[in-house]
């Protein structure tokens, strides 16, 4: 097994197989090309040294051939590598559909995780081997990296919005977790480890401890305590959308454009609102900015996740002509 | 040997034209001000190196002992800026450009004399304003300054330095404005566009990176103080900004200024492969059109440093693609330069024992970078030791061997006077062999996983960070060894003759050194580059 070399890194996901194969065939293109123009300076080097009695007659130029040659083969070469870490780059990008999720905040200088069923974690992460593992990450404060060489994914975490990165372990284990940009003082302390288990060791990890509340219960709380409810609510005349089966649908803004409602749009529509406001209300609002930690805002997600239904209400907006600025006060007139 | 007297019939040299140190400081003679460079980056790279010294101690052991951890993000730091902005990036056009264009065209002096000692002036400001505020109290946010950490979070020097560094880039444009000008009005007659010298031909493309992409440098470091003084909310997501911006306009600077350092490198290297060979260069205008697409193609390929940074899947495929293109005009030359080998009279002497020492590291960070524009194998050595070895194999690898290869060919040039052979061969070695030892362990190490600007780290990296230590420890043996001989020669070396290695090229067809207006009278050119084969039967001195 590769891992088992020295000098060379752990294997413990499924995508690290297939960065270790790009690696090596690339160190094994570098070993031969390098030998190449070695090989050929140190045979010139010592054949054509000065005082030396060798056919020199006719020195060529230069040569449209050759260097046809060695400018159109490296690049053909170099368009294989290309495809070949794009294709390996897109399976890091995308992660699967049934993928579990966890949540990730970064802050100078630890990793807060949290599990779905509401277990939270620092500077650990247990996982159970075999299954895919999705994070959401944020930070509160500077960038950070998140950064597992053994699983050969990393991803930034930025303030102010959402990035994922995702995993499926393939070996039981600890290894280690990096904060690979560098973030300030501590930088070098922003570490911890993955802890990838087997299955049924994993669910006793994850049933036991302070079990917690779960996100999504969290967020309802949250969600009241806000008066969230209060405009954003199914009764016809609310002055906010309703949010029934809002996770992953697609809405209609102002102007004819549309969103894909996703984690990153329900995530600025808390923290600034007015960015793009749903067609058919009027920009409200208040920001809750600064009023909800990070964590808050993924529970309140994790709610609004779980809140299904018609949407009605909203189909009906999205059928309307499109708002000029001077109708839009005035649907928001009738509705009152 | 022939030993050209200086006195009498000739006019005086220009290191005699006036003494004390006012004919110095208001000079306007290009050999006097690429002097006054020489001695300022020499600084400047001694600073810089004294800085790393304290870092690989810091690394000798996994355990953050020897310093405070922000003593130690402070070094490497203050080692970043001061090697990229003050050392890697003026060095070769500031000394070797400034001294031999106009002696390589024909001409007087530059375009704009007065300028180009405005541009000394300029870099010593800055130079100097970056130093104070290094000194009092340093920089933690790494040479690349990235936000949100270096507008809102660092406690530490960040508008000071980032000032030294706004100002230091006039000096650049300057310098840049004055080559591009100088190359396009004042060649001698006859001299035309391809019978220039590759090492002017790489200026040229130099010039170009250094006009265009300088200024967004500035603009980006106004935003940044914007940023922190005023909090304006550019980059800072808390007030609106959006970091990631930040990242976009730096890179779109400083990845062109990776070829602003390597360029004129590569200029040097044809030279001496050419004269050390007895030969024309290989596919002189492949070499020469291959500098114009490095700098083409190197300003947009930026997006290749943020590939894990939450930029587009898309975006990140474009700037893929395009950065293995850049690789093809660089592969390009190296072919080339081997080829000139061919048929050649090759000799050893310590410039070309730099050429060697450039193509072989050259080579290697060339090839480690088709790793790091592969996008999936990137994500993983992204800001691992992987980058760090790649870039110093590039940047420090390729600047250092060319300058230095390019000093001690034109040192007896410059200074009238020979360095001792046997010496320099011995430094050179030791320099390419301390390099190696220095940042080959760092590529395994950024496979192994370690992330770059870390304190302290897990024990089971420690063996090769000590590798790489006894390496640097070499490297700076190997740094000091030429700093002592060349001085030494300055008052002791051998006399130089005019053209001491029997090499073609405008600059030997004068004094060594040169009289204050270069040339007796104006030189005409009737032949192309590199012109070894009309005179085959000549032979070098000695």
């Amino acid at each position: 097994m590769l891992s088992d070399l020295p000098f060379f890194p752990k294997q413990a996901s499924t995508l690290a197989g297939e960065v270790d194969a790009l690696y090596l065939f690339l160190v094994g293109l570098s070993a031969i090309m390098s030998a190449l123009i070695a090989g050929t300076l140190i045979f010139f080097a010592i054949r054509y040294r000065r005082g030396t009695k060798v056919d020199r007659s006719n020195p060529p130029e230069g040569s449209l051939a050759l260097e046809m040659i060695w400018s159109l083969i490296p690049l053909a070469v170099v368009m294989v590598i290309f495809a070949w870490g794009a294709s390996v780059f897109f399976k890091i990008a995308r992660p699967p559909d049934d993928a579990t999720s966890i949540q990730v905040v970064g802050k100078r200088w630890m990793w807060k995780l949290q599990h779905a069923n509401g277990r939270r974690e620092i500077n650990e992460l247990h996982v159970p081997v075999g299954r895919a593992v999705r994070l959401t990450m944020t930070s509160e404060d500077v960038i950070h990296s998140f950064y597992v060489p053994a699983f050969r994914v990393k991803q930034d975490v930025l303030p102010g919005r959402y990035t994922h990165v995702w995993f499926e372990p393939t070996r039981p284990g600890r290894y280690h977790l990096f904060c690979a940009e560098y973030c300030g003082t501590k930088h070098s302390r922003m570490i911890g480890s993955v802890i990838v288990m087997e299955p049924d060791e994993f669910q006793a990890w994850l049933g036991g401890g302070q079990a917690g509340v779960s996100p999504a219960a969290a967020g309802q709380k949250l969600f009241n305590e806000l008066g969230c409810a209060s405009c954003h609510s199914k009764e016809s005349g609310s002055r906010g959308p309703a949010l029934d089966g809002l996770y992953g649908s697609t809405v209609l803004l102002e102007r004819g454009e549309t969103a894909v409602a996703d984690e990153e749009y329900i995530r600025e529509s808390i923290v600034d609102p007015m960015a793009r406001v749903v067609r058919g209300y009027s920009p409200l609002m208040p920001t809750f900015k600064g009023l909800v930690a990070e964590e808050g805002l993924f529970q309140i997600m994790e709610y609004i996740k779980t809140l299904e239904g018609e949407r009605d209400a909203r189909a009906e907006r999205a059928d309307a002509p499109a708002a000029t600025p001077g109708a839009l006060p005035e649907t928001a007139e009738e509705r009152k | 040997m022939t030993t050209h007297v200086h006195a009498g019939s000739t006019p005086k040299h220009y290191l005699i034209d006036g003494y004390g140190i006012r004919s110095w400081l208001l000079t306007t003679d290009h050999k006097r001000i690429a002097i006054l460079y020489l001695a300022s980056v020499t600084v400047m790279f001694a600073l810089g190196g004294l800085f790393a010294i304290f870092v690989r101690l810091e690394l000798l052991t996994p355990a953050g002992d020897l310093m405070q951890a922000e003593t130690y993000n402070k070094m490497f730091t203050m080692h970043g800026i001061a090697m990229v902005f003050f050392f890697l990036i003026p060095a070769v056009p500031a000394v070797l450009g400034n001294f031999l264009i106009p002696l390589m065209i024909g001409a007087k002096d530059l375009a704009f004399p007065r300028i180009n000692l405005l541009s000394w002036y300029v870099f010593v400001v800055g130079g100097l304003f970056s130093l104070y505020a290094m000194i009092a109290g340093g920089i933690d946010t790494g040479w690349t300054f990235y936000t949100p950490y270096s507008t809102a979070w660092s406690n530490t020097n960040v508008v000071p330095t980032a000032v030294g560094i706004f100002i230091t880039g006039f000096s650049s444009i300057l310098t840049g404005l004055n080559f591009m000008a100088t190359i396009h009005k004042m060649r001698a007659p006859g001299l035309t566009w391809f019978r220039l010298p590759l090492f002017v031909w790489a200026h040229y493309a130099t010039s170009i990176i250094m006009i265009l992409g300088t200024p967004v440098l500035a603009i980006t470091i106004v935003l940044v103080a914007l940023d922190r003084i005023g909090k304006f909310g550019i980059f800072d997501p808390a007030a609106g900004g959006d970091p990631v911006l930040f990242q976009h306009l730096f890179w779109f600077y400083s990845h062109p200024a990776v070829y602003i350092m390597i360029l004129p490198s590569m200029g040097v290297i044809s030279e001496l492969v050419s004269a050390f060979s007895r030969k024309r260069v290989f596919g002189y205008s492949f070499v020469a059109f291959s500098s114009l697409a490095i700098a083409l193609i190197g300003f947009l390929v930026w997006g290749h440093h943020m590939f894990v940074s939450g930029q587009s899947v898309y975006a990140s495929l474009v700037f893929s693609v395009l950065s293995f293109l850049v690789a093809i005009p660089s592969a390009v030359k190296v072919f080339n330069w081997t080829a000139t080998l061919h048929k050649g009279r090759i000799s050893f002497e310590t410039p070309m024992l730099y050429v060697f020492g450039f193509i072989g590291l050259f080579t290697i960070g060339g090839l480690t970078g088709l790793f790091l524009a592969s996008l999936g194998l990137d994500v993983h050595v992204h800001d691992t030791y992987f980058i760090v070895a790649h870039f110093h194999y590039i940047m420090v690898g390729g600047v250092i061997m060319g300058y230095l290869g390019g000093l001690h060919f034109w040192w007896p040039k410059m200074t009238g006077r020979m360095y001792p052979e046997w010496w320099g061969r011995l430094s050179a070695l030791v320099i390419f062999i301390g390099f190696n030892l220095t940042f080959f362990p760092q590529f395994v190490l950024g496979y192994l996983g370690m992330p770059r600007r870390y304190h302290a780290y897990p024990e089971e990296f420690q063996v090769l960070n000590v590798m790489s230590t006894a390496g640097a420890s070499i490297l700076g043996v190997g740094y000091l060894i030429p700093l002592v001989y060349m001085i030494w020669s300055m008052r002791y070396g051998k006399v130089a003759p005019d053209n001491p290695w029997g090499a073609k090229g405008l600059e030997w067809e004068t004094g060594s050194p040169p009289p204050t207006h270069n040339f007796e009278k104006p030189p005409e050119v009737v032949s192309e580059a590199y012109a070894y084969h009309e005179h085959p039967a000549e032979a070098r001195h000695g």
